[in-house]
């Protein structure tokens, strides 16, 4: 079967592809100049006022250098820390584990930035496929320019106006956080309403921000598309044309979107993390926001280490899916 | 595979009786509302039931054209702007004029009545179906009754008409060689038993062999189902055996009208004898080929006159001034050429100084 | 080509709009010093946190700086690390993609690799952690960062691009003849690839100033500088929203927003220039008989 060829090929790739952000995450504080190892432990002693404790220490020298071992020592040492998801102590928050810190923010982030995505990606596409079936028509004609201008508008400048907007001078929504803090956490429904409420202004800016992009590219598919003698063909078979629409144009124009997936991935995933800043929402990209602007090196690599296994995984998941979807399968560039 | 000529099936579409399709001055306008294209002209033929008519012309001569406004999928700018297209029902069911039916009309008709096989078949499949969801779709959409399960079944029945493997059903159309799709796209089109087929060049993409194999199974099909042709192609030799009778284009209008014989033996147009005499014969003692000089008019800026009179190597004074009308000269034959137009006809050659004007 | 390029109104009012920034950011220099009132660092403390008025036409900040002389002085800063960024990451592109699509097989197999790890990799988090480690780093550092992990998008196109111009027949008989590779690299594949790379540094400009703006929304600027990012910034650790203080954050993101769209506006008519199918027919006011198949 060729269809499962390509798909251990892609698993090949991602694999290399996270080994590769493993080596990297290794790299980086070495390469850099000074030492972060005993910076962020002279760190350690100031903010908690004691001693770091020796394995602590260890820790530290494993993610962030060792002047005592060589690069291979260290690298072993530091993939042990990892298998033992051990990602260091946030010095910020000492002595909590970086690792503790990023499960914590990883499900607010997972539910803002999936749902979001997956829901600009629908509505983008789906109003690509009226635009470009209707191409010329005073619908794509106001519709297009205008996506275009705004997916070029910054991610987190639209969250400012919005919150500014609708959180400040119309207050329906709350200036910040990801739920009421007066209510107790877990699955009862004042809880989860408060989800919901401190949520949809985040969500909502950044399917804004993000629907315009897919708009535009499934719109200029669909115009090709449409044009193709497949269509036609199923326009003279008499098909209702909600038919010809989905099961032939929209179907065909819609497996490039797939295949930009993970080009565009990358930006809305960085976009997605400046939007949880302004909204001082408790996921990752806050996380990693408050690490950059404390120093806090352990935070921001394990934070990087976590969101880069994220992407690829999401877009293993999107290659999957083409592969269902198209039966021509042919390794993409 | 039928070595028989085409020559040999006339008779039995003869046989048949009455009219499919009146088609009346056609006329097919491309482009801004300013200088509208004209790429067909006052189109008016006649198609017969279970007849093959081929329509020949070079490209450029309005034949795309003619088969998007007959299947009405044309698309703008491309409008029909004036003539009929007056379709009349097998089981005697009021005519319908395509031009003007309503889209639900028109839905109802189509792949029932009126079908049609494209020029590539890769590009008329959809590339993400299974051939047989291809052919179940049509299927069920024209006939509610039928179920899933059924569908399918005759698809596979459909593939094995023009032979293709039943089990290809379960192929997709990259998985099939082109000859096979151009068939399956023949098969598809005869899934509804229509009345009318509109072939646009459906074997121009496949080798010679299999054009011949395809060209007879067509014939074959023709002689079981009884369905009509619309035969469209650049290539007269191929229509000579293929075609009942056959409409020759040339910038947007039919110059020349008349059974493949009459054509073949004795064509009046010079346009027509023109494109004879570049193709070699496929059943028939060579003669020197020779071309047509020339490129076919710019429709934006068509020639006045005749529209041939540029290239033609009969002309003579007027061809230039005076357009000449699709008119009867002798039976069913019909041209449009000014030599035809009574006594000019015998001399036309030497006529270049002294006027045929009236 | 050129004279139909400019026919467009898309691509003449995005250039226009460009064009209007870049002489922005090169005049803002004399301009701020010449006139009166519109010094981007001068902190006037009697005017804090001013809306709008005829003094300064676009409000004052909690600093009792003038918006409108930041917002010029701005664009200077961002176009800066927009058009740095793009030139190394467009040279890095050509780098990577040129060789990869001309020699094919194993090369190109590797550098392949290479670009589609950058592609896969989320790479606003690997600017900001870089950057983070490089403390209090100039504009021009974080032109170069951003530059060096964006390259990757560009170097596939421009890939594609190589491959189908190397397999052409004139190159291929060159190469027959033994024409150094060198040689017909960059004089005979890398001209016909003009028109993609302009239009990738356009792109490049724009992800430049949008990762400028991304960078300094997180603080990681140069303190002393000024660009449209860092007074997003300033004026959300300032809390301009919980003032009320539109006039602040709005003028800078309208103007990355307003360069953004001119750069897709002229991206989309370059598109409908090569791709002959992009381009709509208007509808005729008459309604055609028979033409409403779709």
């Amino acid at each position: 079967m060729r269809r499962w060829g390509f798909l251990l090929r892609r698993l090949g790739f991602y694999a290399a592809a996270a080994a590769a952000a493993v080596v990297l995450n290794f790299l980086l504080p070495r390469l850099m100049p000074g030492d972060p190892s005993s910076a962020i432990v002279e760190e350690l002693q100031r903010v908690s006022g004691q001693q770091v404790p020796p394995e602590t220490l260890e820790s530290i020298r494993a993610i962030f250098g060792d002047p005592d071992q060589n690069l291979g020592e260290q690298f072993v040492g530091y993939l042990g820390q990892l298998a033992r998801f051990d990602l260091g102590v946030s010095v910020v928050n000492f002595p909590v584990p970086v690792s503790e810190l990023v499960l914590q923010a990883l499900p607010w982030t997972l539910l803002l930035v999936g749902s979001t995505t997956v829901l600009a990606f629908v509505l983008g596409t789906g109003l690509g496929v009226v635009a470009g079936w209707k191409a010329g028509s005073r619908l794509d004609s106001v519709l297009t320019p205008l996506t275009a201008f705004l997916s070029s508008v910054p991610y987190f400048w639209v969250a400012l106006l919005a919150l500014w907007v609708f959180g400040f001078v119309l207050g329906w929504f709350p200036l910040s956080g990801g739920y009421d803090a007066n209510l107790a956490e877990g699955f009862n429904l004042p809880f989860l309403g408060s989800v919901l409420h401190y949520g949809a202004l985040p969500a909502a800016t950044i399917v804004f921000s993000a629907f315009g992009g897919w708009l535009l590219g499934m719109r200029n598919m669909t115009v090709t598309t449409v044009r193709e003698d497949y269509v036609l063909l199923a326009q003279a078979k008499g098909l209702s044309r909600g038919r010809v629409i989905l099961r032939y144009a929209a179907r065909n124009a819609m497996l490039p979107s797939f295949t930009g997936f993970a080009m565009a991935l990358g930006g809305v995933i960085g976009g997605a993390l400046l939007t949880e800043t302004v909204f001082s929402y408790p996921g990752i990209g806050y996380l990693l926001f408050e690490s950059l602007n404390k120093r806090d090196y352990p935070m921001m690599q394990g934070v990087f280490l976590i969101v880069t296994l994220a992407t690829l995984l999401a877009n293993l998941l999107a290659d999957s899916l083409y592969v269902v979807l198209d039966p021509r399968i042919r390794e993409q560039g | 595979m039928s070595t028989q000529t085409a020559h040999d099936t006339r008779p039995a579409a003869r046989a048949a009786s009455g009219d499919v399709l009146h088609v009346t001055g056609l006329t097919v306008e491309y482009g801004t509302d300013g200088d509208p294209v004209r790429a067909c002209t006052d189109v008016t033929f006649t198609l017969r039931r279970g007849e093959i008519l081929g329509v020949a012309g070079e490209s450029g001569s309005g034949k795309s054209t003619l088969i998007t406004a007959l299947t009405r999928l044309q698309r703008p700018p491309a409008a029909t702007t004036a003539g009929s297209i007056v379709f009349h029902p097998r089981d005697g069911g009021p005519a319908v004029d395509l031009v003007t039916a309503s889209p639900r009309t028109l839905r109802a008709l189509r792949w029932t009545s009126l079908s049609i096989v494209l020029q590539s078949a890769m590009d008329a499949l959809n590339p993400v179906m299974r051939l047989g969801a291809q052919f179940a779709d049509v299927l069920r959409t024209h006939d509610r009754t039928l179920d899933r399960k059924a569908a399918w079944a005759r698809a596979a029945e459909l593939l094995t008409t023009v032979g293709i493997s039943g089990d290809r059903v379960r192929s997709y159309p990259h998985e099939l060689s082109g000859g096979m799709r151009q068939r399956a796209g023949i098969a598809l089109a005869l899934a509804c038993g229509p009345e009318l087929v509109v072939m646009d060049e459906p074997t121009t993409a496949v080798d010679v062999v299999m054009q011949r194999q395809i060209l007879a199974q067509v014939l074959r099909l023709r002689r079981t189902l009884g369905f009509a042709v619309v035969f469209v192609t650049h290539d007269l030799s191929l229509l000579l055996e293929l075609a009942d009778r056959i409409a020759i284009m040339y910038a947007g209008r039919i110059v020349e009208l008349g059974t493949a014989q009459e054509l073949y033996d004795a064509p009046r147009h010079p346009y027509t004898r023109g494109l004879r005499d570049s193709f070699p014969p496929l059943r028939a003692p060579l003669w020197r080929l020779t071309g047509i000089p020339g490129t076919p008019p710019d429709l934006r800026r068509p020639p006045s006159g005749c529209p041939f009179h540029p290239r033609c190597p009969q002309r003579f004074a007027g061809c230039d001034t005076h357009l000449p009308v699709l008119g009867e000269a002798g039976g069913a034959h019909l041209v449009a050429c000014r030599l035809d137009d009574g006594d000019a006809a015998a001399t036309g050659t030497e006529r270049t100084t002294d006027g045929g004007d009236r | 080509m050129r004279t139909s390029l400019l026919q467009g109104w898309k691509v003449r009012t995005g250039l226009g709009v460009i064009g209007f920034f870049v002489l922005l950011a090169l005049a803002g220099p004399w301009l701020t010093a010449s006139v009166p009132g519109l010094d981007p660092r001068a902190n006037d403390l009697t005017a804090i946190g001013l809306p709008p008025s005829a003094e300064h036409w676009l409000g004052t900040t909690q600093f009792g700086q003038d918006v409108l002389a930041q917002t010029i002085e701005g664009a200077r800063g961002s176009l800066f690390v927009g058009f740095l960024s793009a030139v190394i990451g467009t040279a890095l592109a050509i780098l990577v993609g040129l060789p990869a699509g001309y020699f094919g097989g194993r090369t190109d197999a590797w550098l392949n690799f290479l670009s589609n790890l950058f592609i896969v990799m989320p790479v606003l988090p690997l600017i900001l952690i870089v950057a983070g480690y490089m403390q209090g780093t100039g504009l021009w550092v974080i032109a170069l960062i951003i530059g060096f992990f964006g390259w990757s998008g560009g170097a596939r196109t421009i890939r594609a691009q190589a491959m189908s111009v190397s397999n052409r027949d004139f190159v291929l008989a060159m190469r027959t003849l033994g024409e150094p590779h060198r040689r017909l690299l960059f004089h005979e594949v890398l001209p016909h690839l003009t028109g993609w790379i302009a239009a990738m540094f356009l792109q490049g400009v724009i992800g430049g100033v949008m990762a400028e703006a991304g960078l300094a929304f997180l603080g990681i600027s140069d303190s002393g500088a000024i660009s449209w990012g860092t007074m997003i910034q300033a004026a959300q650790q300032q809390s301009a929203v919980l003032r009320g203080m539109w006039w602040w954050f709005v003028p800078p993101g309208l103007c990355i927003a307003l360069v953004a769209t001119a750069a897709t506006l002229v991206n989309f008519g370059v598109d409908e220039l090569a791709n002959p199918k992009l381009r709509t027919v208007r509808q005729r006011t008459r309604r055609p008989r028979g033409s409403e198949a779709r």
